[in-house]
């Protein structure tokens, strides 16, 4: 990409502020469709990153699956068990913040240090394929890759029977012992919580 | 600053970041839906890591892109599994509390 290099700079400041703010926001703020909106943002963000890298075929996948896919279906999942309730609380929950906290900061700084730290025997961005990152990934996919790729689309394949078995009813259209057509609404009312809370 | 291209650690630090909020929301969130969300941004800052890679180390043979592109489908089933054991967890218990969730603690 032949951008100016104080445009990428600008590009990747904005970016990263917005990933950074917007992946706060879908861990801190209250409401979760707010959340849910913020990480269609984090993702578009995260694909104009793999854009200043040169991935326009990646950044295009991770539109496509990410914010089409992913971020609709965690906005269906919201709209299905949208309840308000109010959760309990939870007694030792100032020990509990303040040791994930301090973990995360823990983890943070010394991720950071390895980043800063270590010498990167970087290549030379000149001989960059830039454009023809797409051929070569089409390349990787159908020779040194293919049976990764054909491996996932069996995962893909499994994965959609097995959330359709998960998510699915088990709902019977007749009554097993008289015959007659069963009032659906009953049961969806009458379903009891298997497994009750015993605390 | 006269530099010819953003510096790999950069990217390397806008991922390690994104990859502890997404442990932060992983440890803390109540709601069951915000920690599927989590685990997508853990991905993210993942993938982050593996492009820079890929387009400052490996610009040549780009395999990072290929493990991206791997990571993305592997995460788009983990989203859609996921989603549907939390509609049928959601069916039993009637609540996303994560703290109800306690069948297995010891």
């Amino acid at each position: 990409m032949s951008i100016a290099i104080t445009t990428q700079f600008i590009c990747f400041t904005v970016l990263s502020l917005v990933v950074i703010i917007g992946a706060l926001g879908v861990v801190l703020l209250e409401s979760i469709v707010y959340s849910a909106f913020l990480l269609g943002g984090v993702f578009m963000s995260v694909a104009g990153l793999y854009l200043l890298l040169n991935a326009s075929f990646v950044a295009a996948a991770q539109v496509l699956v990410y914010v089409g896919a992913v971020n609709v279906l965690i906005i269906f999942a919201i709209m299905l068990v949208n309840k308000k309730e109010d959760l309990k609380p939870i007694n030792d929950i100032k020990s509990r913040r303040v040791i994930s906290t301090s973990i995360c900061f823990t983890l943070l700084s010394l991720l950071i240090r390895v980043d800063l730290t270590n010498v990167w025997s970087l290549s030379s961005p000149q001989n960059s394929i830039g454009e023809e990152s797409t051929i070569r990934i089409g390349e990787h996919l159908f020779s040194d890759y293919l049976l990764p790729f054909e491996v996932a689309s069996v995962l893909l394949l499994m994965a959609m029977i097995g959330a359709i078995v998960l998510a699915r009813r088990d709902v019977m259209s007749k009554d097993i012992s008289t015959g007659l057509p069963v009032d659906q609404e009953l049961i969806e009312k009458s379903s009891e919580p298997l497994l009750t809370n015993k605390n | 600053m006269n530099l010819e291209s953003i510096p790999l650690q950069a990217f390397l630090i806008v991922s390690s970041a994104l990859f502890c909020i997404g442990i932060w929301g992983l440890l803390n969130s109540r709601n069951a839906v915000r920690v599927l969300m989590s685990i997508e941004l853990m991905l993210n800052a993942v993938n982050i890591n593996l492009m820079a890679f890929s387009s400052y180390i490996d610009n040549n043979l780009i395999q990072g892109q290929v493990f991206t592109i791997f990571v993305i489908t592997v995460a788009a089933a983990e989203a859609a599994v996921g989603l549907a054991i939390l509609l049928s967890l959601y069916r039993n218990r009637v609540t996303v509390d994560m703290e109800s969730f306690n069948l297995l603690k010891w």
